[in-house]
């Protein structure tokens, strides 16, 4: 009887001892990379993240510290309701840890809801809306790349400044343009200048020209286009048509990617401003990683700075992961750690994990090349400007986020 | 005032394109019974293959112009010869799935290769610039589209209303076993009328190019504007539905100026009261 006792207890204290030390030593981890895989946001994120990921994944080298790293992805569609649907299969049936990429304001917000309730980690690279780190701020979300604070900011503030104090808005009617034109707008009148008027239009639109002639009626200097992908091609090559260069009006791309400038093709972008925080020919370590994103490329593109901020998320990640010597499974505490860790990589450079989840880095202001400065099929920009990481986002004396408010 | 002529005139340009593309969707539902979903993919089609000629042949937009609607025709007459022609005397609902069927795949395949962010097509010099009208400043290139696809609009209205094919195409529309008792072969004409609708799609694809990017998923986007506008005008009605797509055009332009957060939803409040009030359409005969 003792002796079975004794023996039950010890075969207790095993279990409990095995399952202590397989907490700790928990090296597994699932990605996934929520992106939309086939409609307009495709080229700028989709397939390309997810190799992104793929990449920092392999550069991490945490495969050879014993950890086992898979990747699954998804295509959200730009719906918010099949987004949400796949997050929580993925953290419920396939024990996702994070959720990377999320183009889509819409979509994004929403997801945003999923990964706080399931206690996941969300780094988002794709979105625009600078609530993710405001208003909707999760501690469970990490915000790279960019958002409409910042984009207002840096390419509101440089043309207010180069004499463009007039303006008026061309806003894609939902809440990514809404956001877009609200911030540029506090920034255009806090540097003394004025909004004639703007139009609101439906997202994806394919003729611009009415809402163009009620913009070169309004004899503004700037024409904002508070739009994305689709909208903002269109709208820029058609203003092109209507001869709104010419007339002295100046157009302003809020929100412009490197595959959107591709698209419209440098004849017709040339000389167009607007603000990015990573291009891949800014400086060796950019080249580098672009080269070797290329050649497992389709077509060869290099990353847009989507993809680049869903590498350097994950590999912020997997330093925090490292720290912490195994993965908890507890999405709080990741992005904790990943708080304490400051921001270092070799696209974005030195930056830092604010309280609230925004990331802070560089911002460049480019203006796209003229067609016989352009030396390869992807050499497109030309560095006018930097924006200091600090200056770039939302202090957080401004920040809304109920994180802060201790 | 000055504002509002601008617009009726930028309202005309787009009305074009859903004349152009509802024209060619009249044509094939008049002679085929087939409601073709793919047409937004052959108008896609068309502009890829203008992007095509241009890049791969330099073969430039005027030889686009005839070439591409003759390329993409002949596929759509493929697409007849080997699939939609087993569908005559089926429910509509067959040939409507089929062709959407189609359109995912050929817009998929498209994407595929090509991503979603789309394709340059510069403007031909010729056209380039524009005129000051007093009003508005307008692109010569648009004046060219509206100019251009009015002419095709009434040549196929004349085709196939006025002439002798046209007649025997009517004829075998609307009895096909008599038609063929006169020696005619049916269903060779039937392919060929395939192939001209197909072709005007294609047509309206090489005519957007400029305006628009060459994108996989342009005629998508369109697509449902088009049946709208071919259902307001009356199923299978020729010159109904180029009216009614210059004539949608202009309204759609209007609401724009007036109220653009509705000028994607008012082609189809139209649509419903149209269809409330007179259920074939506005020139529509009851089938």
């Amino acid at each position: 009887m003792k002796t079975t006792i004794s023996a039950l207890l010890l075969g207790t204290a095993l279990t409990l001892a095995s399952a202590g030390l397989a907490s700790a030593q928990d090296k597994t981890v699932k990605i996934g990379a929520l992106s939309d895989q086939s409609g307009l946001y495709a080229d700028l994120a989709g397939p390309g993240s997810t190799l992104a990921a793929q990449m920092a994944i392999e550069d991490s080298k945490l495969k050879d510290k014993g950890w086992k790293i898979d990747i699954i992805s998804g295509d959200h569609q730009n719906k918010p309701d099949i987004g949400t649907t796949i997050a929580r299969q993925w953290f419920d049936v396939d024990k996702v840890d994070v959720i990377v990429d999320v183009p889509n304001s819409g979509v994004a917000l929403a997801v945003n809801n999923v990964v706080k309730e399931k206690n996941g980690v969300y780094i988002n690279s794709g979105a625009a809306t600078s609530d993710l780190t405001n208003a909707q701020c999760s501690p469970n979300t990490v915000h790279w790349t960019y958002d409409t604070y910042m984009l207002a900011h840096a390419t509101g503030q440089a043309l207010v400044k180069a004499g463009g104090d007039t303006w008026f808005f061309l806003t894609a009617d939902y809440a990514f343009g809404a956001a877009l034109e609200r911030d540029t707008t506090a920034v255009v009148k806090e540097n003394g200048g004025k909004v004639l008027g703007g139009v609101k239009h439906p997202l994806n639109t394919a003729d611009f020209s009415s809402f163009l002639l009620q913009a070169q009626a309004s004899k503004a200097k700037i024409i904002g286009l508070a739009n994305a992908g689709g909208d903002t091609t269109n709208s820029i090559k058609q203003a092109a048509e209507f001869g709104i260069g010419k007339g002295g009006q100046k157009l302003a791309g809020l929100l412009l990617f490197l595959t959107d400038v591709k698209a419209i093709g440098l004849d017709t972008a040339q000389g167009l401003n607007f603000t990015e925080t990573f291009y891949w020919d800014l400086n060796d370590q950019t080249r580098a990683f672009s080269k070797r994103f290329s050649e497992r490329m389709k077509n060869n593109a290099p990353p847009t700075m989507v993809q680049a901020g869903v590498y350097a998320g994950l590999m912020h990640y997997f330093k925090a992961l490292d720290a912490l010597g195994g993965n908890p499974h507890d999405g709080a505490k990741i992005v904790a750690k990943m708080k304490e860790i400051p921001a270092d990589d070799p696209l974005f450079g030195k930056g830092e994990v604010q309280a609230n989840g925004r990331v802070t880095h560089n911002a460049y202001l480019f203006e796209v090349k003229k067609p016989s400065e352009s030396k390869s099929p992807w050499d497109l920009y030309k560095l006018v400007g930097t924006v200091p990481g600090d200056q770039a986002f939302t202090p957080l004396a401004q920040s809304s986020c109920a994180l802060l408010k201790k | 005032m000055q504002a509002l002529y601008a617009q009726l005139l930028v309202g005309l340009i787009n009305g074009s394109f859903y004349a152009l593309l509802s024209l060619g969707l009249a044509v094939i539902f008049g002679m085929l019974n087939i409601i073709n979903f793919a047409h937004g993919a052959l108008y896609m089609m068309g502009a890829f293959v203008a992007y095509f000629l241009l890049n791969l042949a330099g073969l430039n937009y005027w030889w686009a112009l005839i070439v591409a609607p003759v390329v993409v025709g002949i596929f759509g007459m493929i697409l007849e010869r080997t699939m939609l022609q087993w569908l005559t005397g089926l429910d509509h609902l067959y040939g409507l799935l089929l062709t959407f069927g189609i359109a995912l795949i050929v817009q998929g395949v498209f994407q595929n290769y090509f991503g979603s962010s789309g394709l340059p097509y510069a403007i031909p010099d010729q056209l380039k610039g524009g005129v000051n009208l007093g009003f508005m400043f307008l692109p010569i290139y648009r004046g060219w589209v509206v100019v251009f696809s009015l002419v095709v609009c009434l040549a196929t209205w004349y085709l196939i209303e006025k002439t002798q094919l046209g007649a025997y195409l009517r004829a075998a529309t609307e009895n096909p076993t008599l038609v063929r008792a006169f020696g005619i072969n049916v269903p060779r004409m039937i392919t060929l009328t395939y192939g001209l609708g197909v072709g005007l799609a294609a047509l309206a694809g090489v005519l957007s190019a400029p305006i628009n990017q060459v994108r996989p998923l342009m005629g998508a986007d369109l697509i449902i504007v088009v049946f709208a506008v071919v259902v307001i005008g009356g199923m299978g009605s020729i010159m109904g539905s180029i009216i009614t797509g210059f004539a949608l055009g202009v309204i759609e332009g209007l609401t724009k100026y007036f109220y653009p957060e509705a000028s994607n939803t008012v082609v189809f409040v139209l649509m419903v009261l149209v269809l409330l009030v007179k259920p074939t359409g506005l020139t529509g005969r009851a089938a």
